[in-house]
């Protein structure tokens, strides 16, 4: 097929459970790519000489490639090449915000002047990860003689996932100590179900523990075992504590029954089931729900919201439809589902009533001003407008900050002003030497990849200072 | 997994377990608390740790059996197992040589409480402590606290046993009969420590207490165990659980661990029958 049939083709129409359907289960929106269909969208591509898309990929997956391999049906061909630079296709497929990234750079939606009309490289690859999932295809590879050397991770989030899979297939000892009861992270705790499924996450997990990273659950770095003694015990420590610390407004009310952080209120519909009836975890359904902010966090909380028996669930955020941070899918899919979005309004007090339940909020009608220094035009009040919002359940979902434990327990450790950890930007290197942190705790609340990508140059340090000739002395 | 050792009923519904934990029995201090799972599907409920041995590999938990949870743990016998115990959690008691140390116990929060008042005997205090319960088959531990204290008062609501009154009433007596306290420690059900701290506060004596609101993660990760100190927002599980007592927001922190009480009675009906089965049980021996 030359360039110009293929850019008459129309992007595939993904399938999707269908929107008054959904909101009455947790089950994944999207269904996935039949061959068929992957095939024809597969056919989109240009091959470009240039490789735009692999430029807008964080980590560089060799995208045309990989499409390559669908449309000549070797899917195993397909995964490896995918794999060689993203631990988790399976994951980003489903959770990357592709239009900011490998699709935003993409000629056919250049050509298009519509990233909407792109080739749907996401979908690609969920399709292939899913393929492999599903057929029990994942190759276990030939992993070199042990090279006596351990490592600790700490934290099973994407970043620690990422360190773990990339030492073990080098001969590395590798034990991750995650202070849940479940591994994943946010992936496991945060993203709900219906976005990303948890089986999805645990098929990763299961595939590390069968090249055999020893993951070590309940296990707090700081509390249950000091800092030192991991130094002590392991070669090398890498850090991917992740950004789990919300925030909250500071405006009052905020301790009222009924307000919760997202991730609290995530927490408790995802990780401890509480959509689920029989749960032991309880949960407030509210019938009318408010949530504040605009990212990937709001979505799925109003999303939750919904599908927990909310009549009516609200997104507030303080800009406008343009500078909301949520991936586009996660946007359009809460709209269908029938989210109400208020924008441009700030909230500046919860209300509660003298039982001390929250019964709304009062918000600050705003205006865009002058571009902040995100880029993003900053948001001003418009005097004398407020109004209020009546509401039985406020989430608060105004984004993390790094999480202090390690911090606190490793004073050593520099830091930044956001809280996060300074590392060397090509090893990933803390301050204390054979420390190497990434991922959220590093950037702040990011992105998967992001946490993958610095997971992934952590290891590369990792595993040079392990086989380096020169033994580096230990402080 | 997280073997019961040795499980002992210590009064009505209140049950010691000694249960393997290696890395909480080397690694706590007192004042600290884990956050367990009964069963692979179970809630994260938090606990304090009431004791350790760190040669065994054991701590000692002790917990009354209050709702869902606490009665199914209630049915485990010695050779079962916690599913999940992770910890320890939160920042450890401050102990040092005040000089006199009013420990105050209520009901279950004299399990906390013990390895708080035995550290402050370990550290050279005089340690003084008053006992509450509603009646006598309620109190724990007195034994043990008697071992640790230099005096010990138990009141009792209904004067069933030792004095007749509230532990607001001994204290104020102890006052009143010319004691001298340099720093108190009260740990209880919420509206004790909260009367209790508005006593001490007017004697003007410096007050801790051990928070005990609903929690998740015990990280810092979900922010559901928030109150307010000194008019800012804190999470017990990571900046606790002990706080200034005369600080606290108690109205804000008692409203807030209502939250579920309709929920949690309705977890606990499901499993009442059980529950009930496993108490006649543990009371038959
Ligand atoms: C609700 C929600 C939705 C999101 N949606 C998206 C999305 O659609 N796309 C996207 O790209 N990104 C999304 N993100 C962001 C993304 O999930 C994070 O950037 C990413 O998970 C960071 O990975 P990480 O490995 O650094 O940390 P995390 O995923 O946060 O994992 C850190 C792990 O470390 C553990 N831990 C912490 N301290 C210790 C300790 N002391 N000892 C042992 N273990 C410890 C934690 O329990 C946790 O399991 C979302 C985030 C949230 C909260
Ligand atoms: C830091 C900390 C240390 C604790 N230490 C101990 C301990 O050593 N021994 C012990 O028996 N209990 C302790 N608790 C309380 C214990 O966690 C609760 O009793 C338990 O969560 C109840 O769970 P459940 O499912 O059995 O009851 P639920 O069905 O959840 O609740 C039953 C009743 O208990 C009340 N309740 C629920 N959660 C709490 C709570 N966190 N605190 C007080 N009351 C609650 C409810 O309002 C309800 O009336 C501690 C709590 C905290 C936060
Ligand atoms: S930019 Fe788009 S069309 Fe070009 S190679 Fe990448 S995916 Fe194919
Ligand atoms: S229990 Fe979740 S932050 Fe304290």
């Amino acid at each position: 097929m030359n360039a110009a049939a293929r850019l008459k083709l129309p992007p595939v129409v993904m399938p999707e459970q269908d929107p008054a359907e959904r909101v009455h289960n947790v089950r994944e929106v999207p269904f996935g790519f039949t061959p068929a269909m992957a095939l024809q969208e597969a056919q989109r591509c240009l091959h470009c000489a240039n490789q735009p898309c692999v430029e807008g990929c964080p980590v560089g997956v060799r995208i045309p490639d990989f499409i390559q391999a669908i449309e000549s049906g070797d899917y195993l061909a397909g995964i490896g090449i995918i794999k060689q630079t993203n631990l988790l296709p399976a994951v980003c497929g489903r959770v990357c915000p592709q239009e900011d990234q490998c699709q935003e750079s993409c000629m056919v939606g250049k050509a298009h002047r519509d990233v909407g009309q792109a080739v749907q490289i996401g979908q690609l690859e969920r399709f292939l990860a899913d393929w492999e999932r599903e057929n029990h295809a994942a190759v276990i590879p030939q992993i070199p003689p042990p090279s006596g050397k351990r490592v600790a991770v700490i934290g099973s989030g994407p970043a620690g996932l990422t360190v773990a899979g990339d030492l073990i297939k080098l001969g590395h000892a590798v034990t991750v100590f995650e202070a849940l009861h479940m591994p994943g992270g946010v992936l496991g705790y945060g993203i709900p179900e219906f976005r990303l499924p948890k089986e999805v996450v645990y098929a990763e997990v299961a595939y590390l523990t069968r090249l055999g990273v020893d993951f070590q659950y309940n296990t707090i770095i700081g509390k249950s075992l000091t800092v030192d003694e991991v130094r002590r015990d392991y070669d090398a420590v890498f850090i991917g504590s992740g950004a789990g610390l919300p925030n909250f407004l500071g405006v009052p009310g905020e301790s009222l029954l009924g307000v919760y952080s997202a991730n609290e209120y995530l927490t408790r519909a995802n990780l401890m089931h509480a959509y689920d009836e029989n749960s032991d975890t309880p949960i407030l359904r509210g019938q009318s729900v408010a949530v504040l902010g605009g990212g990937n966090v709001a979505m799925d909380s109003a999303r939750t919201a919904l599908r927990l028996g909310a009549l009516r669930a609200m997104v507030i955020y303080r800009r406008s439809e343009e500078e909301m941070p949520a991936r586009k899918e996660e946007y359009r899919h809460a709209v269908q589902e029938g989210v109400e979005f208020h924008f441009l309004q700030n909230p500046v007090e919860i209300l509660g009533n003298r039982e001390g339940w929250v019964t709304g909020l009062t918000v600050q009608k705003m205006q865009l001003g002058e571009p902040d220094a995100s880029g993003r035009r900053r948001p001003l009040p418009i005097a004398g407008q407020t109004s209020n919002v009546p509401a039985d359940v406020v989430v608060v979902a105004i984004g993390n900050n790094p999480n202090p434990l390690i911090p606190a327990a490793l004073p050593s450790l520099q830091m930044n002003r956001h809280g996060g950890i300074i590392t060397d930007e090509d090893t990933m290197e803390t301050s204390v030497p054979g420390v190497f942190a990434g991922g959220d705790i590093v950037l702040g609340a990011a992105t998967v990849i992001l946490a993958m990508g610095q997971g992934r140059k952590a290891a590369h340090a990792i595993h040079a200072l392990l086989t380096s000739t020169t033994e580096t002395a230990k402080d | 997994m997280n073997t019961i050792r040795r499980r002992e009923e210590l009064g009505r519904n209140v049950i010691r377990y000694i249960v393997d934990a290696p890395l909480v029995a080397t690694h706590r201090k007192p004042g600290q608390f884990v956050i367990i799972r009964v069963t692979d599907h179970g809630e994260r409920i938090p606990l304090t740790i009431a004791d350790a041995n760190p040669e065994m590999g054991t701590i000692s938990l002790i917990v009354q059996s209050v709702g869902k949870t606490t009665c199914e743990m209630a049915m485990l016998r010695p050779g079962n197992a916690i599913h999940d115990i992770v910890g320890p959690l939160g920042r450890p008691t401050h102990i040092q040589r005040f000089g006199a140390v009013l420990c105050v116990g209520g009901g279950i929060g004299t399990a906390p409480l013990y390895p708080i008042a035995k550290g402050m005997k370990e550290a050279h205090n005089r340690v003084i402590t008053v006992l509450g319960a509603r009646t006598h088959g309620l109190l724990i531990l007195e034994d043990d606290m008697r071992n640790v204290s230099d005096e010990l008062i138990v009141t009792t609501d209904d004067g069933s046993y030792g004095t007749k009154g509230l532990v607001t009433d001994a204290i104020r007596s102890l006052v009143n009969g010319g004691a001298h306290i340099d720093q108190a420690v009260v740990i209880g059900p919420p509206l004790m420590m909260k009367f209790t701290s508005l006593l001490t506060k007017e004697l003007g004596v410096p007050t801790m207490a051990s928070l005990n609101p609903i929690m998740i993660d015990g990280t810092g990760m979900c922010g559901g165990c928030r109150v307010t100190v000194g008019g800012e927002m804190k999470f017990t599980c990571v900046d606790g659980p002990e706080f200034d007592a005369h600080e606290v927001d108690w109205d804000s922190m008692i409203r807030r661990l209502g939250t579920y009480r309709t929920a949690e009675q309705g977890a606990a009906e499901r499993y009442d029958h059980e529950c009930r089965i496993g108490l006649d049980a543990g009371e038959a021996r």
